[in-house]
């Protein structure tokens, strides 16, 4: 029986993992935990008594609206984090990814290796976050569990297109940029904190193009339930597109990297 | 005689405007020992790269065991055991560990890896580090490391890029002596090296590289004979009078080359040729006599020194 090589890929990466999981682990529930604590219950205790509050975020409380999205934003942070330097490392520092196209495995298997890996890691943060979500009678749902691969997704419309972006470079430089102006702002305005609503008209539409929009609607919608069939495609669609477009990209990126 | 396992012609690598490889014709048979030996920046790498199915030719014919890299590269790849010039280990992870997932790329199942990996530790001699990290092991003991795991695959062809460069003395025979015992189990090695002695011991036939061109081929011995004396007489005369002294030493030698810090007379009989200099009152400050080597060869070729 052989192994599909994009699995083979994962298997190194997964391996270099099992050496921190357990720390990894216990960090994805007591970081959304503490963005609960400070954000969703602090804030949600103004905004509930504001005047308007039912009606700008659709009926449900501030801590509901806030704590679902954060099982989007927590995949928007650490993969993108994880698609910067640790995956720099096999391009440039470690140079395993080098190593792996000198043997049977082809660039192409790489780049689909390496997502599986983002996924595998998106999967237990983003578990984390559910089961911190289930701790509150606000998002407790079953909706929790196809959120789960809701974040998922989210995470790789972030890490796979960066990864073609790190395939390319040799240093780090650039990537505390790309944290500060790309995956910040989007964490701002993308309606995880309030709903894209409140922008000015000209940044509505932008939002709308940000996978992390569609990511916090969709976690969100699953949780509290109100999605239509058609927001839910819409949005599964959208997330997608970032992932395939992202590897098909890598898939370039990575052989001219790799095999120059 | 059977079929080349390598077969390149007219092989050209180009980066841009930059010509890595200009055109080289080159066989490797079974059970070979074949080297490139070269300066930096000869194209000896870009050479193994393309051999090794990781950087596509640029225009040329490359065959390895009759396949063509541009569509095969996955079948030929899975024949091949590659030590890079800069080891490509996994420093996080254990000895073992590192063996045993490259096994994986292969495909090779877990079992049968871990009980090759066993055996190659044990021939590289680090059967006593296999659980430790890979970082703190020293250069030579990473080389090792990266040869025990170039093997694990059973490779008909064996990719060597500059095996010891940067190992002292010891760790560059420990890692020969591995090297040569390969050799005789009937591997065919292909290597690379900017070290004489290196191409000396481990090639039976080697070309000199120079500016990405092949500018001679045959055996370490039939270079030598061919483009150098039996022996060679160093002498020095202090920095900067080496030059001077040219035409006082003419004549005693089949042929003179002048370094900066001393001068080579290329004779049959160094020491003769000294005593014959001694008579004329030529006294240089030091002056050795030693057998010639492939270095001369390369200084004849292209005046200048492989290492500088
Ligand atoms: N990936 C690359 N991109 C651009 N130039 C390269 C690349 N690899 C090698 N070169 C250039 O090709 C030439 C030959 O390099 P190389 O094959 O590494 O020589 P050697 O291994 O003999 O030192 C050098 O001038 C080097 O700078
Ligand atoms: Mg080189």
């Amino acid at each position: 029986m052989s192994t599909p090589a994009p699995l083979r890929v994962a298997y190194r990466d997964l391996a270099l993992y099992r050496g921190f999981w357990k720390a990894n682990f216990v960090a994805a529930f007591i970081q959304p935990m503490l963005y609960l604590l400070g954000i969703g219950l602090g804030v949600g205790e103004l905004v509930d008594n504001g005047p308007d509050s039912a009606e700008l975020l659709g009926g449900v409380s501030y801590f509901g609206f806030y704590s679902s999205a954060l099982l989007a934003t927590t995949a928007m942070f650490t993969s993108s984090q994880e698609a910067l330097w640790p995956t720099m490392d096999g391009f440039q520092w470690s140079n395993a990814y080098r190593a792996m196209v000198s043997t049977p495995i082809e660039p192409r298997d790489v780049a689909t290796g390496l997502t599986i890996y983002y996924a595998v890691r998106a999967t237990v943060g983003a578990i984390g976050v559910a089961v911190v979500l289930a701790l509150f009678g606000d998002t407790r749902s079953w909706g929790l569990i196809p959120a789960v691969p809701g974040a998922v997704l989210t995470g790789l419309a972030f890490a796979v297109p960066i990864a073609a972006w790190t395939s390319t470079r040799t240093t780090g430089d650039s990537f505390p940029a790309i944290l500060r102006f790309g995956v910040l702002p989007m964490f701002l305005f993308s309606g995880a904190f309030y709903p894209i609503k409140q922008l000015p008209d000209w940044l509505e539409p932008v939002a709308w193009l940000t996978p992390l929009w569609h990511g916090v609607e969709l976690c969100r919608g699953l949780v509290l339930g109100g999605l239509t069939s058609v927001e839910l495609v819409g949005h599964i669609a959208a997330l997608s597109g970032f992932v395939i477009v992202g590897w098909a990209i890598c898939t370039i990126t990575f052989r001219r990297r790799l095999q120059p | 005689m059977p079929p080349p396992l390598i077969t390149a012609r007219s092989l050209v690598k180009r980066f841009g405007d930059l010509v890595a490889v200009d055109g080289i014709d080159v066989d490797v048979q079974p059970g070979e020992a074949f080297g490139f030996l070269g300066p930096n920046g000869a194209g000896k790498t870009s050479t193994m790269r393309m051999i090794g199915c990781v950087s596509p030719v640029s225009s040329g014919r490359l065959e390895i065991f009759g396949l063509d890299p541009a569509h095969e590269g996955r079948a030929i790849r899975s024949r091949i055991g590659v030590v890079p010039q800069l080891d490509q280990l996994d420093q996080e992870l254990t000895v073992m560990e590192n063996l045993v997932i490259y096994a994986r790329y292969f495909d090779i199942p877990r079992a049968v890896a871990q009980s090759r990996a066993v055996e190659l530790l044990d021939f590289v001699q680090l059967a006593d580090r296999a659980d430790d990290k890979v970082d703190p092991l020293s250069g030579g003991q990473k080389r090792r490391v990266s040869i025990a795991r170039s093997l694990i695959s059973e490779p008909e062809l064996l990719l060597l890029d500059e095996p010891t460069t940067g190992l002292d003395p010891q760790a560059r025979h420990l890692l020969w002596d591995r090297l040569h015992q390969l050799k005789e189990r009937g591997a065919t090695l292909v290597l690379t090296t900017h070290y004489m002695d290196e191409a000396e011991q481990l090639c039976d036939r080697l070309v000199v590289m120079d500016g990405g061109r092949i500018v001679a081929e045959g055996s370490p011995r039939a270079l030598i004979t061919e483009y150098a004396t039996r022996e060679v007489l160093e002498m020095r005369f202090g920095r900067g009078r080496n030059e001077e002294r040219v035409d006082d030493v003419l004549g005693v030698g089949e042929r003179v080359e002048v370094l900066p810090d001393r001068l080579l007379v290329y004779v049959a009989d160094g020491e003769s040729a000294l005593a014959e200099l001694h008579a004329r009152s030529v006294i240089p400050e030091s002056a050795l006599v030693r057998r010639s080597s492939l270095e001369d060869v390369f200084l004849r070729l292209t005046g200048r020194t492989l290492v500088d």
